[in-house]
């Protein structure tokens, strides 16, 4: 069998508990159709990076899975029929993560470093950084300058 | 991993690929912090050529910024 990572999105208008059971429902049609789920992730409510069907937010969740191909289709198939996933991605590994992912693991770290990791999350939602590659759209920020200007006469 | 260049005045010290070597980062779509550090602050990716990062790690980091855009935890493009 082979080793998948599934990591799907729900819409932000359902609990965090109906989230995991809607997990742990997609772990079924997993078992169900003779594969196995190594690990269930549950990242909770994020802020999506862009607008996704109205949503700003979304619950993450990743499934670390054993199965045949075939139980991957019938999985994806029931993630596009079902009104509350937004987005799922399956990718093929050559080996399962153990403990938690990146994504769990950098938000215990941010408590331990104070302020940093939640300004750098910060940035990102609220405006552009100045600080790196100052080089990329200097040219684009000097048209909007220059209309700005022209805006104001 | 370092090139002579003796003749020209301005010699800058050949930089490594920051994913090669015992230490390296594993490259991971679902890292969103190692990514960041290669995405311009309008969400392009950073060209290999400042980053220097290798021409084989490029391509997987490339790949691991597009599925990380899939699944909006980077943007597209900013404004």
């Amino acid at each position: 069998m082979a080793l998948y990572e599934s990591v799907f999105i729900a819409r932000q208008d359902i609990s965090s508990s109906q989230a995991e059971s809607l997990a742990e429902t997609f772990a079924d049609v997993i078992t169900n159709s003779g594969g196995k789920v190594a690990k269930k992730e549950y990242w909770g409510l994020r802020n999506l990076a862009y607008r996704i069907k109205k949503n700003r937010k979304g619950h993450y969740a990743l499934l670390n899975i054993d199965a045949p191909p075939a139980a991957i289709f019938e999985l994806e198939r029931q993630m596009r029929l079902h009104d509350d996933v937004l987005r799922y991605l399956t990718v093929r590994v050559d080996a399962l993560e153990e403990g938690p992912s990146a994504i769990l693991k950098s938000r215990d770290d941010r408590g331990g470093r104070g302020g940093r990791g939640r300004r750098d999350d910060r940035a990102r939602d609220d405006g552009p950084r100045r600080a790196r590659a100052p080089s990329d759209d200097s040219e684009s920020r000097g048209q909007e300058r220059s209309s700005e200007a022209g805006g104001g006469k | 991993m370092r090139s002579p260049a003796s003749r020209r005045p301005f010699f800058r010290r050949r930089k490594t690929c920051p994913f090669s070597g015992a230490t390296a980062p594993k490259i991971d779509y679902k890292d969103v912090r190692l990514i960041q550090r290669f995405i311009s602050e309008r969400g392009k990716i950073v060209p290999s050529r400042i980053t220097a990062v290798s021409t084989k790690k490029q391509r997987e980091l490339a790949r691991a910024i597009k599925r990380a855009r899939h699944l909006a935890l980077i943007p597209f493009a900013v404004k």
